[in-house]
C-alpha cells in the first residue's frame, strides 16, 4: 500500500508546526524522516495517525483520500505505529497486549485468548521472532518489548509501519537487530516510515530520506549522502560532529567514589558496588543504555538519593549523607538529565532560573531580600556569555527551545566556583548548534582544571568528550576504558559483556 | 515522568510527592488571566439575573397574561433584575437615597468591613496555593486564633495599646501553629494537606465548642451560655471612622499585610523558594531548597494570615463576646477569594472587596426587594465554577486558547474502538 502525504499544514496558534509537508512512502521501501527535535516530525505523525486534524493538505492511501478522526481509523486503514514509548501493559502477557483494543470473543463474551496466542505465533514465525505469547511483557527485555509492539501492528494487517525514534531505548546490538527486522519487513512489501535523528541508522537502512527542519521539508537525500551532508541539511549549516579538545592536563585525584551502592525503595540495588576516580582536569564519561543506574549514580553524588552506602569524597571531603544544599555549596555543579522536570522552573523567568540554586545568600540575597539589580546584571551578562537566545531575561524558561533551556542550566552551574562538574545527558533533545556549544563549555571546564563527570547514552557524545569511559550495565561498572576504545567493544560492554583485556 | 515512578512509592522518605491531580487542577485555575476572572464574575451575575427573574413573584404574575400583554412580562423581568442589582449596589457602594455624603457612603464602609477578614484569610489561602498547598483548614485556624486572641482579650489586664498587640499576636501564633501541624505532618509523613486540614477543622470546632462550655477556659464567668465574656476595652480594635461606622483598624492591618505578602512573594528569598517549590518541587529540590521545610514555613505563614481574620472577627467585628460560629464561613469564602484573585496579593485584595460587597449588598437586597440572600451565595458559587473551568469561559466568550495548553482532541472519541462494540 502506498501512503502519500500532500501539503500537510498544521498550525498551533502562531506556530506552524508543519508547513506544506509532502512525502510518499512506497511499499517495499524504508523512508527515513530525519530532523532535529522540534522540527515537526511528531506533529506530522500525529496528523497521519488522526490525533491531530491537519489545517490543510490530505492523506492518501493508494491514491484514495482518507479521513482519519482518530488512531482507530488509521489502524483500520492499515497504518501501524511503533511508538518510542511503548504502548504496552506490563502486567499483561504478549498475547493479551496484542489483542488489546481488538479483542476477539467466543460465546458468552469470553476472551478468545487462544486466537490471540495463535496470531502472535503466526506473526512471529513469519518474521523469525522468537516470542513466547504467554510471557509477561514486563519481564521481557526492552528490545523484545519493541518486537511486541511491531507484532501488535502487524497483527492488524498494517501495511504502512511508522517507527517513531525506535532506537532511542536500545543497545547498539538491539539496534542492529531492529535494522535487520526493518529490512525484512521492507522485503515483504511493507511501506516503512522511520523517524530518527541518528544519522548512522538512516544511512544503514533508508532507501529514501526526507529531511525536515522547522516544519518544512528542506530536502531529500539519497542513502549515500555523508553524515556531514545530512547534518548540514538538518541544521542549515555545517556542524562539527567532533569536539575540538587537546590532551587532558591531569591533576590530583579529585572525586573518589568507592563501593557506592544505592538501593531503590523496594530494596533493589540500582547502583551496585561502583568505584571510580576522576582526576582534576579530566572528563570521565559514563556510557550505557539509559536505566542502568546512571541516574541514581548522579543523584547519589548530589545528595538526592536515599539509601546510599559506600563513600564519595571530593578533594578529601566526604559527600555521603550531606544535604543537597551542602553539596552545591561545596562546589559541585550539576546538570540534571531531565531539565524541564528537575533543572528548571518553567514558569520562572530566565533570571529567576539563573539564581535557582543560590536563593539563600550572597550575591542574590541580602538580609532575606532578593537583590534584583544584581540579578538583572548577572542574568544579562551570563545569558550573553552563554548565548541564550530569548526576548530578554524576563522571558519564561518554558517558552525557550530545549537548547536555550539547557544553556540556562549550564550558565547557572558554570558561573559558580566549581570543584566538580556533573552533567547528565547534557545534550539530550537539543539542536546541533547548542550541542556544539555545550560540548565546548564542558571541555573548557575541564581545561580550567575541574574534574568533569558526564553521563550520556549517546555513544557519539561519549567518544567525542571522554578522556576515559566507564560503561554501566545493571547498576555496575562493567569496565573503565580509554577514550579510543572501538565502538564495537563499547557496544558489547553496554550489553553487559566484558571483552577480553578490559579490566573491570 | 516515568523515571519518577519508583520515587512515588517512597513518599514517606523522599521529600516530594509527585504532583497530584489537585496541583494540576490548581495550576489550571490559577493559570488564567485577569480577563477570565472578570468574565467569570460577569457570567455569574448573568446567571444570577436569570435566577432572580425566574424566582420573582412579579414575573410569575406577568407570565400569566403573557399572550395578552407580552411587554409586561419583559417589564417585570427588567424590574426584578434591575431592582435586585441596584439594591445590591446601593447596599454595598453608595446609597443614593441618603441626602448627605456621610450617610450615603456608609454602605462602602460596610463592604470594607466585611472585606477585611476575607482579604487576609484569602491572602493566607493564596500564599499556600503559591507553594502548591491547598489549605482548606481556614475555619479551624480562625477558630483557634479567635480562641487565643479572645482569651488574652478578656482575661489579661494590660495597658491599652499593648493589650491589643499582645492579643493580636496570641491569635496569630495560635493559628500559625495550628496550621503548622499540617505542614509538619506533610513534610514528615507525606500526609495530604487537604485531608489533614479538613480533619483539623472538626477538631478545632469541637475543641473550641468545649472550651466555650467550660468555665475557666472561654465561657463567660458565671454564665451557662456557650459564649465568651466581652473583650476588654483595652484590647478592642478601635473604629477607624468614628462610632457611626463599623470599619475598624483591622482594615489598615490588612492593607499592611497585603503589602507584606506581595513583598514576601516577589522580593524575598523565602518567597522565591516558596514559589520555586510551588511551581516545580523537583527542580527546587535539585537546587538545594529544602522542600519539606518550605511546606512547614508556608503552612505557618498561611495559618498566621488566616488567624488574623479570626482575630479581627473577635477584637474588631464582634467584641461583645463570641460563640463557635465566629468564623462565619470566612475560612471557606477565603478559598474562593484566593482563586478569584489568582493567588496574587493585590488580586486577592480586590477579590476580597468584591466578596465584601456581595455580603453587604446581599442584606440590602433582601431587605429592599425581598430577594433571598441565597442568590448571593449562588452567584459566589457560580464564580468558583466558572473560574474552575477556564475552557468553559473561553468557549462562552470565544477567547483563544493560550499557547502550551493541551488540545482536548483525543477526548473526542475513545482511543480503543472495540469497547463500544
Amino acid at each position: 500500500m502506498k501512503l502519500e502525504l500532500r501539503n500537510i499544514t498544521k498550525r498551533f496558534g502562531q506556530l506552524t508546526a508543519n508547513d506544506h509537508i509532502s512525502l510518499v512512502a512506497k511499499p517495499g521501501k524504508i523512508h527515513a524522516l530525519v530532523g532535529e527535535n522540534g522540527a515537526g516530525k511528531s506533529t506530522l505523525m500525529n496528523v497521519l495517525f488522526g490525533l491531530y486534524q491537519a489545517d490543510e493538505g490530505e492523506i492518501l492511501l493508494d491514491d484514495v483520500v482518507q479521513q482519519f478522526s482518530g488512531p482507530g481509523d488509521a489502524m483500520a486503514a492499515g497504518i501501524g505505529m511503533v511508538h518510542q514509548h511503548f504502548m504496552l501493559i506490563p502486567v499483561f502477557t504478549v498475547a493479551e497486549n496484542v489483542m488489546l483494543g481488538h479483542e476477539q470473543t467466543t460465546r458468552g463474551g469470553r476472551l478468545d485468548i487462544e486466537a490471540a496466542r495463535q496470531l502472535v505465533l503466526d506473526v512471529s514465525s513469519r518474521f523469525g521472532f522468537d516470542i513466547d505469547p504467554d510471557a509477561l511483557v514486563g519481564d521481557l527485555p526492552v528490545g523484545v518489548q519493541q518486537r511486541v509492539e511491531i507484532i501488535k501492528a502487524l497483527a492488524r494487517d498494517a501495511q504502512v509501519l511508522i517507527f517513531d525514534e525506535p532506537t532511542a531505548v536500545l543497545t547498539p546490538q538491539e539496534t542492529d537487530e531492529l535494522m535487520v527486522i526493518m529490512k525484512q519487513l521492507r522485503d515483504s512489501g511493507t511501506a516503512i516510515i522511520f523517524i530518527t535523528h541518528k544519522l548512522r541508522e538512516v544511512r544503514e537502512v533508508a532507501d529514501e530520506i526526507t529531511v525536515i527542519r522547522l516544519g518544512k521539508v528542506v530536502g531529500e537525500a539519497s542513502p549515500t549522502a555523508t553524515n556531514t551532508e545530512l547534518a548540514e541539511m538538518m541544521v542549515g549549516r555545517a556542524v562539527q560532529l567532533k569536539v575540538d579538545k587537546g590532551p587532558a592536563k591531569l591533576g590530583a585525584d579529585a572525586l573518589v567514589v568507592e563501593s557506592l551502592t544505592v538501593l531503590d525503595p523496594t530494596g533493589m540495588a540500582v547502583v551496585n558496588d561502583v568505584s571510580f576516580t576522576i582526576r582534576a582536569g579530566e572528563i570521565v564519561c559514563i556510557a550505557g543504555v539509559q536505566g542502568n543506574g546512571q541516574t541514581e549514580l548522579t543523584e547519589a553524588i548530589m545528595g538526592l538519593a536515599h539509601h546510599v552506602s559506600g563513600s564519595i569524597s571530593l578533594d578529601g571531603e566526604s559527600l555521603v549523607g550531606k544535604s543537597v544544599r551542602h553539596i552545591l555549596d561545596a562546589g559541585v555543579g550539576f546538570v540534571p538529565e531531565d531539565r524541564t522536570e528537575d533543572g528548571l522552573v518553567g514558569s520562572f523567568t530566565i533570571a529567576e532560573n539563573l539564581m535557582l540554586d543560590r536563593s539563600h545568600g550572597a550575591p542574590f540575597v541580602r538580609a532575606g531580600a532578593l537583590q534584583l539589580k544584581t540579578l538583572t546584571e548577572f542574568a544579562t551578562e551570563t545569558s550573553k556569555e552563554f548565548d541564550v537566545r530569548s526576548q530578554g531575561i524576563t522571558s519564561k524558561a518554558s517558552q525557550l527551545s530545549g537548547g536555550n533551556q539547557q544553556k540556562i542550566v549550564l550558565a547557572r552551574e558554570l558561573s559558580r566556583d566549581l570543584k566538580l562538574f556533573v552533567a547528565a545527558q547534557p545534550t539530550r533533545g537539543i539542536d546541533v548548534g547548542s550541542i556544539e556549544f555545550v560540548h565546548k563549555r564542558i571541555v573548557q571546564t575541564r581545561d580550567s582544571g575541574i574534574p568533569v563527570l558526564v553521563v550520556s547514552s549517546e555513544l557519539d557524545e561519549v567518544v567525542a568528550l571522554a578522556d576515559r569511559i566507564a560503561v554501566m550495565y545493571r547498576g555496575r561498572i562493567v569496565g573503565i576504558v580509554p577514550a579510543d576504545t572501538p565502538r564495537a567493544v563499547l557496544g558489547l560492554m553496554m550489553a553487559g559483556e566484558v571483552p577480553a583485556g578490559v579490566a573491570a | 515522568m516515568s523515571k519518577k515512578t519508583p520515587d512515588a512509592l517512597d513518599t514517606a522518605t523522599t521529600e516530594i510527592a509527585p504532583p497530584s491531580r489537585w496541583n494540576i487542577a490548581l495550576k489550571e485555575m490559577l493559570g488564567g488571566s485577569v480577563v477570565i476572572s472578570i468574565l467569570s464574575v460577569l457570567s455569574a451575575l448573568v446567571v444570577g439575573a436569570i435566577l432572580i427573574a425566574v424566582t420573582d413573584p412579579g414575573v410569575h404574575k406577568a407570565v400569566g397574561y403573557f399572550a395578552a400583554r407580552p411587554t409586561s412580562t419583559f417589564q417585570a423581568i427588567w424590574d426584578s433584575i434591575f431592582g435586585a442589582y441596584s439594591s445590591l449596589f446601593q447596599g454595598s457602594v453608595y446609597n443614593f437615597r441618603r441626602p448627605e455624603f456621610a450617610t450615603g457612603i456608609k454602605p462602602l464602609t460596610e463592604t470594607l468591613t466585611f472585606a477585611t477578614p476575607l482579604i487576609v484569610a484569602g491572602l493566607g489561602v493564596a500564599l499556600a496555593f503559591r507553594v502548591g498547598l491547598f489549605n482548606i483548614g481556614g475555619r479551624g485556624q480562625m477558630l483557634i486564633a479567635a480562641a487565643c486572641a479572645g482569651y488574652v482579650g478578656f482575661t489579661w489586664q494590660l495597658p491599652p495599646v499593648i493589650h491589643l498587640i499582645v492579643a493580636v499576636l496570641a491569635g496569630i501564633i495560635g493559628g500559625a501553629l495550628w496550621a503548622g501541624i499540617v505542614g509538619v505532618l506533610k513534610a514528615r509523613t507525606g500526609a495530604h494537606e487537604v485531608i489533614v486540614t479538613i480533619m483539623l477543622n472538626y477538631i478545632a470546632f469541637y475543641l473550641v465548642s468545649w472550651m466555650l462550655r467550660t468555665q475557666g477556659f472561654l465561657q463567660a464567668p458565671g454564665s451557662n451560655n456557650p459564649k465568651t465574656a466581652p473583650i476588654l476595652e483595652t484590647a478592642v480594635m478601635p473604629k477607624l471612622l468614628g462610632p457611626s461606622y463599623n470599619l475598624n483598624t483591622g482594615f489598615l492591618l490588612v492593607i499592611a499585610l497585603t503589602i507584606f505578602v506581595a513583598w514576601l512573594l516577589s522580593r524575598s528569598s523565602l518567597g522565591f523558594q516558596f514559589r520555586a517549590v510551588g511551581e516545580n518541587p523537583n527542580a527546587a529540590r535539585f537546587a538545594g531548597i529544602r522542600v519539606d521545610r518550605m511546606y512547614i514555613y508556608a503552612m505557618l505563614f498561611s495559618g498566621g494570615l488566616i488567624a488574623v481574620a479570626g482575630v479581627i472577627q473577635v477584637l474588631g467585628v464582634v467584641p461583645a463576646g463570641f460563640s463557635s460560629g465566629i468564623d462565619a464561613g470566612i475560612g471557606f469564602d477565603a478559598i474562593t477569594v484566593a482563586l478569584l484573585g489568582r493567588a496574587k496579593p493585590w488580586g486577592v485584595f480586590f477579590a476580597g472587596i468584591l466578596f465584601g460587597a456581595f455580603k453587604a449588598g446581599g442584606f440590602a437586597m433582601q431587605a429592599a426587594e425581598g430577594i433571598p440572600i441565597d442568590i448571593v451565595l449562588v452567584v459566589q458559587s457560580l464564580i468558583v465554577l466558572f473560574i474552575a473551568a477556564p475552557p468553559l469561559i473561553r468557549a462562552l466568550f470565544r477567547l483563544p486558547v493560550p499557547a502550551g495548553e493541551p488540545k482536548p482532541v483525543s477526548l473526542r472519541r475513545p482511543r480503543v474502538k472495540a469497547v463500544t462494540r
